[in-house]
């Protein structure tokens, strides 16, 4: 990154939510969230099955435009760039892994030569370069994930949104997900995850946002959190965990 | 059944003999239709990747018109394009009728709304899956539509097959704005429906085991082409 994008990327935060809500035709789906997210946090989004967490991540990344209240970024409105989204099941252009990854810098106007270069790396990174050449979508689903991510670090986002990325994948996959996650947030990148995971919200993130019914309940440092919620919701939820 | 079978043998040979007259109709079809489908992809495929990727006022319109334009008739395409290249037409001083050209922009027609309305189809299924992970990459309506175009590039590569084999096999345009003029005009179809009713059936039946032949090959490489880039992961 240089300066200039560091300073925006300074610039970006505090990322808010105020009074925020997504109706779709009848249906109230999120209501008056209000929300702040600090540069440098790595949040985890808690709640159960049709909460509205996905909703919520699609409001702040900007892929859905709110029905009420506003997003901010930095106190500003308009969506910054330098952000990236991972999503439940990783969509894989019909191209090469590398070229999937090259992608992602190309619609961002990086040149081919740099794109091709930083996707290189962004591979090593998840461990994949060995499969740089082979067609993306005859990968199995956790490679395919690792590669959406490579395409995500690739940007060197300010801030990156998941969304439940590993609820499909076997352990090896979701460990080298993580160990990577950890390893971006360490390095400055501000994280925001929607899991259905508690341990590893446990193991990954400083601060737990829950949402019921369309509603935060909580935004709570995450040690608070495990140790007693200060929502009925959300301890309701966390004394349902299986073993 | 004599007929047939002395008219096979010498349509045979005519083939195995490399007939000179035979080949060049032969190969002004091929000219012909190839030109025909370049000029309608040229137009139909982004029009088919916008309808797919983007609402504008009345794409829906466009969509169903398309659709519904898919099995025009090929006579009335010949007398729509013979009204507008004739004479007295609006394209009348270009002099395009009865000639090659006139002949290409007919099947160009013809094929247009076939090439652009599975083109629609078929970018729309890739954009649907596409639709989340290119806002969030943040592509514009533009660079949405040129990926999909590029990405299905395989199976749009058999809509212009199929584009193709309607366009060579088709009569009706072809024999009105291009007139049948041996040597210039005579295509494939024309010259069977002509030398049918002359009586010279091994030459239409030397042309029809050609024309049959090209359709099955168009069809084998597009099944040929499904197959691998579906093995392959491209499709």
């Amino acid at each position: 990154m240089n300066t200039s994008t560091q300073a925006a990327a300074l610039a970006m935060f505090p990322l808010q939510a105020h009074a925020l809500g997504f109706a779709a035709g009848e249906k109230q789906i999120l209501d008056g969230v209000d929300l702040r997210l600090e540069r440098g946090s790595f949040t985890a989004v808690l709640g159960p099955n049709g909460a509205g967490k996905s909703v919520l991540m699609r409001l702040l990344h900007g892929l859905l435009v709110p029905t009420t209240g506003r997003v901010q970024w930095g106190g500003l409105e308009t969506r910054p760039a330098q952000q990236a989204m991972l999503f439940q099941r990783p969509v894989m252009l019909r191209r090469s892994v590398l070229g999937n990854v090259i992608y992602g810098l190309h619609v961002q106007g990086v040149a081919a030569a740099e794109a091709r270069q930083r996707a290189q790396a962004a591979l090593a990174r998840v461990g994949l370069v060995h499969l740089a050449d082979r067609p993306a979508r005859v990968l199995s689903g956790g490679e395919q994930q690792r590669v959406a991510l490579a395409r995500a670090v690739a940007l060197e986002p300010a801030i990156l949104f998941l969304d439940e990325p590993t609820a499909s994948l076997d352990p090896v996959a979701t460990r080298a997900i993580e160990a990577t996650l950890a390893e971006l947030h360490a390095q400055g990148t501000t994280i925001v995850m929607v899991t259905h995971h508690l341990g590893q919200a446990r193991r990954l993130a400083q601060d737990i946002v829950f949402v019921q019914e369309g509603r935060v309940t909580e935004h709570t440092p995450a040690t608070e959190f495990f140790r007693q919620p200060r929502s009925t919701a959300a301890s309701d939820f966390l004394q349902e965990e299986l073993p | 059944m004599n007929t047939f079978s002395d008219s096979f043998s010498t349509a045979l040979s005519l083939l195995l003999n490399a007939d000179a007259h035979l080949y060049g109709i032969v190969g002004l079809s091929l000219r012909v239709s190839c030109i025909a489908v370049l000029l309608a992809a040229v137009f139909a495929l982004p029009l088919g990747a916008m309808l797919a990727v983007s609402k504008f006022p009345g794409s829906r319109t466009l969509t169903v018109l398309i659709n519904g334009f898919m099995g025009l008739p090929a006579v009335v395409v010949g007398l729509a394009v013979y009204l507008l290249l004739s004479r007295a037409g609006p394209l009348g001083q270009l002099g395009l009728l009865f000639t090659p050209t006139a002949m290409s922009i007919a099947q160009a027609v013809l094929v247009f709304p076939l090439i652009a309305a599975i083109t629609r189809q078929i970018v729309e299924d890739a954009w649907l899956e596409y639709t989340e992970q290119l806002q969030s990459l943040g592509t514009s309506n533009w660079q949405a539509a040129l990926t999909l175009l590029w990405d299905t590039r395989w199976s749009l590569s058999t809509v212009m097959l199929a584009g193709f084999g309607r366009a060579i096999a088709e009569v009706g345009a072809v024999m009105i704005v291009g007139g049948n003029i041996e040597g210039v005009t005579r295509v494939m179809t024309t010259a069977i429906a002509l030398e049918t009713s002359k009586g010279d059936l091994p030459l239409a039946l030397g042309l029809g085991i050609v024309l049959v032949v090209i359709v099955l090959v168009l069809n084998a490489i597009a099944h040929f082409i499904r197959s691998w880039a579906a093995r392959g992961g491209w499709k």
